[in-house]
């Protein structure tokens, strides 16, 4: 009963705001379509990591790796080979899943910090790898004007497919989450220790969970290349992983929308700050500061701190 | 392959790894101490390296690289020790992964103030001329300024143990990496040991800075390239102990600089699989972890 009310109260304005997003192209200027558009990308890598982070409670420290993977997947099938381009968008994250399955098979029996630590150092493999294969993935030249498909070239049919995916990726995730297995994956990140006292196979829940996020990171690295139509080496780069990481503890990582806004803060910031002034990660260092100090739950987490109270006494009124 | 390149190679390599000693040493009891892994360190070992140019060129002669030597690690102390009193002292009470959000905003933001002091441009500072030259060792040459960096590693590693297990601020600082509310309630004011614990740590990530001048070109984004590694190193040498920094640093100097030899197109691969043997054989780090 109070689940359906909650997907009554948010249904209506998320219809709202997909249809402003829609049509919103044919308003604004190109670059501002652009800026949107990689908010999009973002976002769902920022989501997909915070599935492990915020919901699994997992220290996935370097998810750029698969970003970084879908995108080399599909860029690689799309210049060095004629197949057509949905299978390089169904290769991308599908490779990318596989190597998480493989990292995450072999992270999962660590907990935490040496979770984290030998995830970067296989991710890092993997970044050394293509950084250095030059014959094969260009080295740190990247691959740049990869051929896509007519109508997916220009930048209104990208912003549309891009916005269609992240809207289908997002009710997956939500319904992933409201699931059985995504209450027994958050019952993990409170209380690991008591979830294998009652039976649940807990190392089987954190490697699906990684995988899961895996597959959409990878997706969003497909849609990367569709925004960018080039890839490089610094999507496999540490620094990213931590950017992601960050976007997550910014919009609150113990809310499902709230890296959509981490993302968005972030990336707004790099695009207009630098517009200004080459010292942007000195504002965004700044700026991180400021909200660790004054914003600890996240820019989402406080604004649910505000409106908790109101609801609550809705409930009760209700109830009465 | 013959025995002088490969002693050559080895030698290169151990007096690379006594540099990553030094700063995984400072990185390692900062984590040790304070449980918290400071991004921030590889940005100090930097402002150590630029520091320390500025510094020999300002008092040029012979003499300015080693009082470089000695001020330039001095004077990330001292912006270590603003930082944690200013800012990060006020956030010990909280959530773990916002100590290592921190640390990061100083990372980027120390980034920054760097390109604005130092500027984008390559920065080399030559050895002093005691120890330019080069000396034959195993059948190899190897530049004495190496010879002098292999041989600086195990004094420091020596005046760290003196400190953390003779001195009484070291054995507080140890106790409180073991047991911190216990340490607090004996009338220790913890947020001291850990300001100090902090600054020591720092101190020795410019020290690393201030060695490696002469070896490499100085820039900025050195901070990237070597966060990473300290923090392998760590990990696979036991978090918080400073031999398992040690053995650490050795395995990945050494593996890297062999790696040339065999396979120089994938040499920066060579010790991220030796780190990912490491782990998968030993999760927990070669040597015991304090925590």
């Amino acid at each position: 009963m109070f689940n359906e009310v909650i997907r009554l109260k948010w249904f209506g304005p998320s219809i709202v705001i997909f249809l402003v997003l829609f049509i919103l192209p044919s308003f604004i200027p190109r670059f501002y379509t652009y800026i949107l558009a990689l908010i999009y990308v973002t976002s769902l890598l920022a989501m997909s990591l915070n599935l492990v982070v915020g919901h699994g409670g997992m220290f996935q420290f370097h998810h750029g790796v698969f970003y970084g993977v879908g995108a080399y997947t599909v860029a690689l099938m799309l210049t060095k080979t004629s197949l057509p381009m949905w299978t390089g968008f169904i290769a991308g994250p599908i490779v990318a899943a596989i190597i998480g399955f493989i990292i995450g098979w072999f992270c999962v029996r660590l907990t935490r910090l040496y979770f984290g630590m030998l995830q970067i150092s296989l991710g890092s493999l993997i970044w050394a790898i293509v950084l250095r294969w030059y014959s094969f993935t260009g080295g740190d030249d990247g691959i740049h004007g990869v051929p896509i498909a007519p109508f997916l070239s220009s930048l209104n049919s990208s912003y549309y497919f891009i916005l269609i995916v992240l809207v289908i990726c997002l009710i997956v995730m939500y319904l992933i989450l409201k699931s059985p297995f995504g209450n027994t994956l958050q019952a993990i990140r409170d209380n690991p220790q008591r979830c294998e006292a009652i039976g649940i196979n807990v190392r089987r829940h954190q490697l699906i969970a990684i995988v899961i996020a895996t597959f959409f990171g990878g997706l969003a690295g497909v849609l990367f290349v569709v925004l960018e139509r080039s890839v490089f080496t610094d999507m496999l780069f540490w620094v990213l992983s931590l950017e992601i990481f960050i976007m997550c503890l910014l919009g609150g990582w113990f809310t499902f929308v709230g890296p959509i806004f981490g993302a968005a803060i972030i990336v707004a910031l790099r695009t207009f700050v630098s517009i200004f002034t080459e010292y942007w990660t000195l504002i965004l260092g700044v700026i991180l500061i400021l909200i660790i100090f004054f914003l600890p739950e996240g820019v989402m987490g406080y604004f649910q701190e505000i409106f908790k109270p109101r609801t609550k006494e809705t409930v009760k009124e209700g109830t009465k | 392959m013959d025995f002088s390149a490969f002693s050559s190679q080895f030698l290169v390599g151990l007096s690379r790894a006594m540099i990553l000693f030094v700063v995984c040493a400072g990185l390692s009891f900062v984590l040790g101490v304070l449980r918290v892994p400071n991004i921030a360190h590889g940005s100090l070992y930097m402002i150590g390296a630029f520091a320390t140019f500025t510094l020999s060129k300002l008092i040029g002669g012979s003499a300015g690289f080693w009082i470089a030597l000695i001020l330039a690690p001095l004077l990330v102390a001292l912006i270590s020790l603003i930082a944690e009193r200013a800012l990060f002292c006020h956030l010990y009470q909280r959530e773990h992964l916002m100590l290592l959000l921190f640390t990061f905003a100083l990372m980027l933001i120390i980034g920054d103030l760097v390109k604005i002091v130092w500027g984008a441009e390559y920065r080399s500072v030559s050895a002093p001329p005691l120890l330019k030259g080069t000396v034959s060792l195993f059948g190899a040459s190897l530049p004495r300024y190496n010879l002098f960096l292999i041989i600086i590693g195990p004094l420091v590693a020596i005046a760290l143990w003196l400190f953390t297990n003779k001195t009484k601020i070291g054995k507080i600082s140890r106790a409180a990496a073991v047991d911190r509310e216990m340490v607090g309630v004996l009338g220790i004011n913890v947020s001291w040991v850990f300001a100090v614990a902090f600054v020591i740590g720092c101190y020795l990530a410019g020290v690393g800075g201030a060695l490696i001048t002469p070896t490499v070109s100085i820039t900025l984004g050195m901070d990237h390239s070597l966060i990473i590694e300290a923090f392998l190193i760590v990990i696979i040498g036991g978090l918080g102990n400073m031999w398992g920094a040690l053995v650490g640093s050795l395995i990945f100097g050494v593996t890297q600089s062999l790696g040339v030899l065999i396979w120089p197109q994938f040499t920066i691969v060579f010790p991220y699989v030796a780190v990912v043997v490491v782990l998968l054989l030993r999760p927990k780090g070669l040597l015991k972890a304090v925590w």
